[in-house]
């Protein structure tokens, strides 16, 4: 049987899901509380290693996880630099200039660009660390073959 | 002040591994003691006694706060630091495969 | 504000990704975006070059105003000296991208290849363009972490174990330049240069900056390879692929190191005479040892290695003397002159050596082995290749009409008129052996055909390798116009005068 027991399996699958929503909670609230994008994504991250440890995984599936995830983090700096780009084209010519309304301070939208970039580095930092973990578990899978 | 020395003592335990370890692997932990020590070091520069989360809150405007720029400066020394762990441990990785071995002594090939 | 500034770190760190994303849809995409990429960069930065004037112009990230006449925010500072090594990582950059079409064409993911390429191009530019102490560092990390990555680009066992020294020794560096950044910011409570120089002067403790000089000089020192942090570079610039070895020795060293070493001393720290003794022996030394350890080299690579050693000390050398002068505060003028031979001689060292490093993999791709002793005659086989690494041995080599001879001559001239006797018959001494194991590699490598040991397999050298090096061959030559003093005084000398008035960088950005 692939992964670990099923006591392990069961708990995880209650817990998998929490994390992954304090995940989002962290990344989403990075502007008002300590925390943030990246500290949000690696918890995301977590939740998905947790996951792949507790169930075990294919070699061919970890491959085609490993290049998804290659893609969202692409996807994640890609859209972090056309955000700061659009500051050059409506910003007044300033790289990173933060020109949405910024709100009142406190209230979960405001602060501008502030979420949207949390929310970047959260995709970003999520999908390269669960990346780096499926190359390091990939490398495993090849040596044992 | 003794704290301080406490990071630099750290540093020079990391030093000390890397120097003297022969094993692959635990030259990488020595590597990773020497960064985490940086940070300690840069996180107590922001340490002010008695300060807060730097949130400023309008209606209390003296409280102190603890200095945000070192923590910013460490989080971004950590994501650094976990992409160089990464890289040198694939590195490693790799080693072991065309080696067969960990031991540095063994991976002797340039020369001179 | 030149709203052009944050495009020489956004357009190459773009590229990288995009090529990541399109690269495994659309075949062939991958080089053609990073030659787009590199060719932009290189018209804004010549661009940027002739049209911005002495004067440095500053860009504040997210438009952060200074508060108090206190800089807050990231600076990011163009100048007459970040102008130059701008220009010359994106020449080489384009160039080695242009040389890689064919000679990475044998490996496989390509996509990493160009990616990792262009991510490595857009930390020297933010490592040039920094204003502030610890975005250097990111940025240099940045360009180190994706080197490390393209040193073991192939994954064979000498690769392998390069790129581990590499990495501990640029490691240790990295640490090292962390902890005495941690340092500064706790004296100074700053992490802008400009404005840290302001602090400096407000009231310093002069033992205090002096550990932090060391560390930095230190942890810079390893990025740069000066004489006794040396030990990665053979390794690592022989192993890597040829148009990596021709970025990394012709321009990581410079833009990362260097480049580093000398915008902190200069611009951050005052001048004390102490530290610029120290630079200047360094910088000899490594002239000296550097020259002594290429002679014996037998694997072409290797041996254009150590002599990137040997080049890089004459500049760590000219600057330390223009640095003693300015510590004395005595013959300004021969500080100006020492530091002007310093910078061109950094850009002529990029044109040769990168020149040299082509040719080295233009001689690889074709014959298949680098060791000097299994070759011979291949001037018949090559022409181009021959005819462009004879231009490339003469220019390092310093002999006239080249490039290489008119900076050496330059520093020479400028350490005779500095009463550094020592240091101009060393700089002469070591060019001569420089001649000595070039005219080496000419002889083994294409003239001297021994009979019964002939080279079988000889591809022929595809035409985008031999463009690239026909270019850099024509621009050792056309650099040797910046000698001619209305070149000089236009170009090189705003550099020079903006490392010697010592608050001039400073007042400039944070506008006092």
């Amino acid at each position: 049987m692939k992964g670990m027991t099923i006591i392990v399996k069961k708990t995880t699958q209650l817990i998998a899901g929490m994390i992954f929503l304090y995940g989002i909670y962290i990344i989403l609230h990075g502007h008002l509380t300590p925390g943030g994008g990246f500290a949000g994504g690696i918890i995301l991250a977590g939740s998905f290693i947790l996951l792949i440890l507790a169930y075990g995984s294919d070699f061919l599936i970890l491959v085609r996880k490993e290049s998804g995830s290659t893609i969202y983090e692409n996807l994640g700096v890609l859209v972090f630099l056309f955000l700061a780009l659009t500051g050059l084209l409506f910003g007044g010519r300033i790289f990173f200039a933060n020109w949405l309304p910024h709100g009142t301070p406190g209230e979960l939208i405001s602060a501008g660009f502030l979420p949207l970039y949390n929310i970047c580095v959260g995709i970003e930092v999520a999908a390269s660390i669960l990346s780096i973990f499926l190359a390091l578990i990939i490398f495993k899978e090849e040596i044992l073959k | 002040m003794i704290v301080y020395w406490l990071c630099f003592i750290l540093f020079l335990t990391g030093l000390y591994g890397v120097i003297t370890r022969r094993n692959l692997i635990k030259i990488a932990i020595s590597l990773s003691i020497m960064e985490f020590s940086c940070f300690l070091f840069l996180a107590l520069l922001g340490y002010t006694k008695g300060g807060e989360a730097p949130i400023v809150d309008p209606a209390d405007p003296v409280r102190t706060y603890v200095d945000p720029l070192p923590q910013a400066m460490v989080l971004t020394a950590i994501v650094i630091g976990l992409a160089t762990t990464a890289m040198l441990m694939a590195v490693i990785i790799r080693i072991y495969r065309k080696y067969g071995t960990f031991d540095i002594r063994e991976i002797k090939n340039l020369r001179g | 504000m030149n709203p052009l500034i944050p495009l020489f770190v956004a357009v190459p760190l773009a590229g990288a990704f995009l090529i990541m994303i399109l690269g495994r849809f659309i075949p062939f995409l991958n080089r053609y975006l990073a030659a787009a990429v590199l060719l932009f960069l290189a018209f804004i930065s010549f661009w940027s070059l002739l049209t911005e004037g002495a004067d440095a112009s500053v860009y504040r990230v997210g438009g952060w105003e200074p508060v108090n006449g206190v800089p807050i925010g990231i600076y990011m500072v163009h100048d007459s000296f970040s102008a130059l090594v701008l220009c010359i990582i994106s020449l080489i950059g384009l160039l080695s991208v242009i040389y890689s079409m064919s000679y990475m064409a044998g490996y496989t993911s390509g996509d990493y290849f160009y990616a990792l390429f262009c991510l490595m191009t857009a930390g020297m530019n933010g490592v040039v363009l920094s204003g502030d102490i610890f975005n250097i560092f990111v940025f240099l990390e940045i360009s180190a972490i994706s080197s490390y990555a393209l040193v073991a680009f192939g994954v064979g066992k000498n690769e392998l174990e390069a790129t581990l020294k590499y990495q501990v020794m640029g490691a240790i560096a990295s640490f090292l330049i962390l902890f005495a950044i941690g340092f500064i910011y706790w004296k100074a409570k700053t992490l802008n240069i400009a404005d840290i120089r302001v602090a400096y002067e407000e009231g310093h403790d002069r033992s205090y900056y002096l550990l932090v000089q060391l560390m930095l000089l230190t942890g810079f020192g390893v990025k740069a390879a000066v004489i006794p942090f040396h030990a990665w570079l053979p390794d690592a610039h022989s192993s890597a692929p040829s148009p990596i070895s021709a970025m990394l020795s012709g321009v990581l060293i410079k833009a990362v190191g260097i480049y580093v070493i000398i915008r902190l001393f200069f611009n951050m720290f005052e001048i004390t005479e102490g530290i610029s003794v120290l630079i200047t022996t360094l910088g000899a030394v490594s002239m000296v040892v550097g020259t002594f350890l290429a002679i014996g080299q037998w694997d072409i690579k290797r041996l254009l290695a150590y002599s990137s050693i040997s080049q890089m000390g004459y500049v760590v050398m000219a600057v330390g003397i223009g640095m003693i002068l300015t510590a004395r505060g005595v013959k300004s003028d021969v500080a100006a002159l020492a530091i002007t031979g310093g910078i061109f001689h950094m850009l002529n060292h990029a044109a040769f050596k990168g020149l040299l490093f082509l040719n080295a993999g233009a001689i690889e791709y074709s014959v298949g082995t680098r060791d000097l002793r299994q070759m011979g005659g291949l001037a018949e086989t090559m022409p181009v290749t021959s005819a462009t690494s004879f231009i490339g041995s003469l220019s390092i080599s310093g002999i006239p009409p080249f490039n290489g001879f008119f900076s050496k001559l330059i520093i020479i001239v400028a350490a005779v008129m500095g009463h550094f006797y020592l240091l101009a018959v060393l700089a002469a001494l070591v060019s001569i052996i420089t001649l000595a194991y070039f005219m080496k590699f000419q002889r083994y490598a294409f003239y001297d055909r021994q009979p019964g040991k002939t080279v079988q397999k000889i591809k022929k050298v595809p035409a985008p390798m031999l463009f690239s090096m026909i270019v850099l061959a024509l621009v050792c030559l056309l650099l040797s116009l910046l000698a001619l003093p209305s070149l000089r005084d236009a170009i090189l000398t705003p550099a020079a005068d903006l490392l010697i008035d010592q608050m001039k960088y400073s007042s400039q950005i944070t506008g006092m």
